[in-house]
C-alpha cells in the first residue's frame, strides 16, 4: 500500500471556475455581491427596494436562484435593469458555472454591480464560491436569534448581516442584541446593518454600503499591475 | 456526470470525480481509500456525506473505496499571546489572556488530503 497525498480543494473544480470569474469582474471593476438567506428573509423585497432606489447611471444586473420558477425575475424586471432567473431544478444552492452560463450574452465592461441571489439556504450556499467580491448573509427578525450558531458557516464568510424586517420587532418576540451578539460570536467584528424594506428603514447605510463597495471595486484595476 | 442535487452528495461526487482522475495517473496500480478534511466550519455534515458517498458508489467499479474522514475543530491564535486554542460554544476570547481579538487558522477545510494506491 502506498499512500499519495493529494492536497487538494474537494470543491476544486468551483474554486478554479470562480476565480476566473473574479479575475473578469476585477479588470472591469465590477462588484459582485452573493445574497444569502433562509428561504422568505426577504432577499427578493430587498432586492426590489435595492433597484428602486438604485442611482439609474449605475449600471446593475441581477442574477436570481430558484429551484423553480420564473416569479422573482418577472418581480425584478419591473425596475429596468438586466435581470435573469437561474432555475437550478432541484439543486439547493449555485455554483460559478451557473453563474458564468449565465452570464452570457451580458457584456460585462459594461456593468458596475451585479447581484447574485442565491437559493434560499443557509448550508449548501456556504460551500460555493461564485467568485463574488462579498457574502451577504439575511437574517429576518421572524426568524429564531440562534441562526448563527445553528449555521454558522455562512455568518463566519459573509461579510455583511442585513437584519431584515425590522419594522415587525413591536410585534415580534425577536431579541436583537442576542442576534447580535450570536453573529458576533461566529464572526467578530462582523458588520450589521438593521433594514426594512417595507418602511424603508436602513435602506439608505445600505446603499451608502454597496456604493462604497462599488467605489473600491471600480479602483481596484488601475491600481492593481500584474 | 449529472448533476446531483443534496449538498452532501454533491460533495460526494466531487471527491470521486478527483479519485476517479488520480486513478487515470497510476493504471497499474488500484485506489483503495481517500483521506479527505472536514472543517467545522464547511459545513458539511460528516455522517450524510459518509452515507451519500456509499450510495454513490453502491454497485459501481468504486464499491470497495473507502472514505476517510478527519474532523478538523475550529482553531483561533490570540493576536495579543499567540496562544491557540479550540474555539467552542462560539467563544472568541483567549482562554490564556482573556483577549477578544483572536484570528481564525483552521476549521474551514474541505479537501482532499491523501489517497491510497494498491499495488
Amino acid at each position: 500500500m502506498n499512500r499519495i497525498a493529494v492536497e487538494k480543494k474537494v470543491l476544486n473544480e468551483n474554486q478554479v471556475l470562480a476565480e476566473q470569474l473574479r479575475e473578469r469582474y476585477r479588470q472591469v471593476g465590477l462588484l459582485c455581491v452573493n445574497l444569502i438567506s433562509a428561504p422568505g428573509s426577504g432577499k427578493t423585497a430587498l432586492l426590489e427596494r435595492t433597484l428602486e432606489r438604485m442611482d439609474k447611471t449605475t449600471r446593475v444586473a441581477v442574477l436570481t436562484g430558484d429551484l423553480q420558477t420564473e416569479n422573482d425575475a418577472k418581480r425584478l424586471a419591473k425596475f429596468g435593469f438586466p435581470v435573469k432567473q437561474i432555475t437550478t431544478g432541484g439543486t439547493c444552492h449555485l455554483d460559478a458555472k451557473m453563474i458564468g452560463k449565465h452570464l452570457e450574452g451580458w457584456k460585462l465592461e459594461e456593468l458596475d454591480l451585479l447581484i447574485v441571489e442565491n437559493v434560499g439556504n443557509l448550508v449548501c450556499p456556504s460551500s460555493y464560491d461564485l467568485g463574488e467580491d462579498a457574502k451577504i448573509v439575511l437574517l429576518s427578525t421572524t426568524e429564531g436569534e440562534d441562526k448563527p450558531l445553528k449555521y454558522p458557516s455562512i455568518f463566519f464568510k459573509s461579510e455583511l448581516m442585513l437584519l431584515t424586517k425590522v419594522d415587525l420587532l413591536p410585534y415580534v418576540p425577536f431579541h436583537v442584541e442576542l442576534a447580535r451578539e450570536n453573529a458576533r460570536r461566529v464572526h467578530p467584528g462582523m458588520e450589521i446593518i438593521d433594514v426594512s424594506s417595507t418602511t424603508g428603514q436602513g435602506l439608505d447605510r445600505w446603499m451608502d454600503w454597496l456604493g462604497a463597495r462599488q467605489e473600491k471595486a471600480q479602483a481596484k484595476p488601475q491600481s492593481v499591475t500584474r | 456526470m449529472d448533476r446531483v442535487r443534496m449538498h452532501e452528495l454533491g460533495i460526494a461526487t466531487s471527491i470521486l470525480e478527483c479519485v476517479q482522475a488520480e486513478a487515470k495517473r497510476h493504471p497499474d496500480g488500484r485506489i483503495t481509500k481517500v483521506g479527505v478534511r472536514i472543517g467545522e466550519l464547511s459545513g458539511v455534515d460528516r455522517d450524510a456525506l459518509q452515507f451519500g458517498f456509499e450510495v454513490l458508489v453502491k454497485d459501481t467499479d468504486w464499491e470497495s473505496l473507502v472514505l476517510e474522514l478527519e474532523y478538523v475543530p475550529r482553531m483561533q491564535r490570540c493576536l495579543k499571546c499567540a496562544c491557540e486554542f479550540h474555539m467552542t460554544d462560539f467563544d472568541p476570547r483567549c482562554p490564556l489572556c482573556g483577549e477578544f481579538g483572536t484570528q481564525c487558522i483552521s476549521g474551514e477545510e474541505l479537501d482532499i488530503a491523501y489517497m491510497e494506491v494498491d499495488g
